[in-house]
């Protein structure tokens, strides 16, 4: 576990390197030891691949003798005493699957064919591999409930266009390099287009307004053009 | 009571002090880009500091008022109004901001606030998802905004001390924190002017002068938390200081992080101004802001005296 600042409000706390399935249950189960209870002045929890960031407020943080980067460290350090056997215990195992279904290709998916010709497949191949593997939720960030997924099949890794488009429309599937993810909202965006889904992704006036959470499976359904347009 | 927006100005949202604790669904804090200025605001007219006010871009909005009105103006100076001091807009009565004259962004606080809904905990207009605030947008001419009729009895002319200001400046020293891949970039940052550029907006301030080079090449990182004052390296060396509306996560190398208590100068700048940054050990960041908060705390004090 290593320690960073994040300016003057943010610790990073590191527990691996890259995108790792096998780090993935300690980022969740020290998620859940810090979210639980949270003493005045720690503000938010942030899990990405790697790492788990606590949002802290300096001001209510000071005295005792304490600073408060030091205090925030120490607060970290004792939530995370059975963190290696929770992650083995509670959170190895699968949490939510949710199917999500994609119009791929056509006007959805305008990149499927690069895509198809950077991995030397077939648009076809490149849809069945897309629907055929189990997504993990890593994080959500980049935009409100934007899921950054974990298990693309290797073949179907394809850099980021060279020009982000200016305006990604929400529900686009994507391919950036090893990840894959949905556009929650209309976006500026550099990642390969082969797909939209219907869903909506982030719901503002919703309890729960992101659609997934980090932690959540994902597998995707193929629809037709005319199963898009009929989705309420 | 109603505030009718005869003229909307260049971009007018609605803010207070942002959306806590949902970042991990990507949802960024928004709010004021200067804390400073609306929680004085909000202090002017006897709210609490976090009550939601108008954020003023560049080109102030023109309002009518249905009832008289406590008002405040903080923040950057705009033509037409006296910043920093609480005065009543009577019955009927307009109050009109012009163009900036100096800073960017003012912040116009009302007795009692808007009657606006709290979407996630909070009043903020988040642009991007359209989400908070007046519908989720920014005000429009024709808009009618509801508030509280709360007339606070006040004593005396006076206006607050500006010795407690930020160091508002066209061309401000910002005190900032060494980044995570700071050392990527060697002194370059530190020691170079930056001038702010046009796209600059509520997500991010860029800047333009010296690109900074990675030293060990284009280092791929995997994307992980950032905050409202990272100074993030894109590939094109151009850095960019996120504000309150940034994204929660990033991939690109951060070489450093505006202290909390400087993030009102920038967003005070305006495209074509210039900052350069010097670096502070961590511990003086915090006792930086804890003296802000000693200060506001002083203040508010005062204030409860001057609404009795």
């Amino acid at each position: 576990m290593t320690f960073t600042a994040l300016g003057d409000t943010a610790v990073v706390v590191g527990l691996g390197t890259g995108i790792d399935p096998s780090v993935f249950p300690r980022v969740r189960a020290l998620t859940a030891a810090l979210e639980h209870d949270r003493p005045p002045g720690i503000i938010e929890v942030v899990p990405a691949y790697a790492t788990v960031t606590v949002f802290y407020e300096p001001s209510r943080l000071t005295g005792e003798g304490e600073r408060p980067y030091e205090r925030v460290c120490r607060f970290i350090i004792s939530r995370s005493g059975h963190l290696q056997a929770d992650a083995k215990k509670k959170f190895a195992s699968p949490g939510r699957t949710i199917e999500i279904p994609v119009s791929y290709g056509g006007e959805f998916g305008p990149d499927l064919a690069e895509v198809a010709a950077h991995c030397g497949l077939k648009p076809a191949d490149v849809i069945k591999r897309h629907k055929g593997a189990d997504y993990l939720v890593h994080t959500i960030g980049f935009a409100p409930g934007f899921p950054y997924l974990g298990g693309l099949p290797e073949k179907l890794h394809t850099p980021r266009r060279a020009t982000p488009r200016k305006n990604v429309p929400a529900g686009s599937v994507g391919i950036g390099g090893a990840q894959t993810g949905i556009y929650s909202l209309a976006t500026p965006g550099g990642w390969q287009l082969i797909g939209r889904t219907p869903l909506a992704l982030f719901r503002p006036g919703a309890e729960e307004p992101a659609l997934l959470r980090v932690g959540d499976r994902v597998r995707f359904k193929p629809i037709t053009p005319e199963e898009f347009a009929a989705w309420k | 009571m109603e505030i009718k927006v005869l003229r909307s100005g260049m971009l007018t949202t609605i803010q207070d002090l942002g959306r806590r604790g949902h970042r991990a669904e990507g949802v960024p804090w928004s709010g004021a880009m200067d804390g400073f200025a609306l929680r004085v605001a909000n202090l002017l007219v006897g709210n609490p500091a976090n009550t939601a006010a108008l954020e003023c871009t560049l080109l102030g909005p023109e309002l009518a008022f249905s009832t008289a009105a406590l008002v405040a103006v903080t923040g950057a100076e705009f033509e037409g109004v006296e910043a920093w001091h609480p005065f009543v807009v009577p019955a009927g009565g307009r109050l009109k901001l012009g163009a900036a004259r100096r800073g960017c962004r003012a912040y116009l606080a009302v007795a009692g606030g808007f009657d606006i809904p709290r979407v996630l905990g909070s009043g903020s207009t988040y642009l991007r998802a359209g989400m908070g605030g007046f519908e989720g947008r920014a005000l429009r001419d024709g808009d009618v905004l509801q508030a509280p009729e709360i007339m606070r009895p006040m004593a005396g002319h006076w206006r607050v001390d500006g010795r407690i200001f930020p160091a508002y400046a066209p061309a401000p020293t910002v005190r900032a924190v060494r980044g995570a891949q700071a050392d990527e970039f060697g002194g370059v940052l530190f020691d170079s002017e930056f001038k702010i550029m046009a796209q600059s907006d509520r997500m991010g301030v860029r800047l333009g002068g010296r690109r900074l080079v990675c030293i060990g090449g284009a280092a791929e990182l995997v994307s992980s938390a950032v905050a409202p004052g990272t100074v993030q390296i894109p590939p094109d060396g151009q850095p960019i200081i996120l504000m309150a509306d940034a994204q929660t996560i990033g991939g690109y190398p951060q070489a450093a992080h505006v202290i909390s208590t400087d993030l009102p100068l920038v967003a005070q700048l305006r495209p074509g101004d210039k900052l350069k940054f010097m670096e502070v050990p961590l511990n003086e960041a915090h006792q930086l802001a804890l003296e802000r908060e000693r200060t506001l705390a002083i203040l508010r004090e005062g204030l409860a005296q001057k609404f009795r």
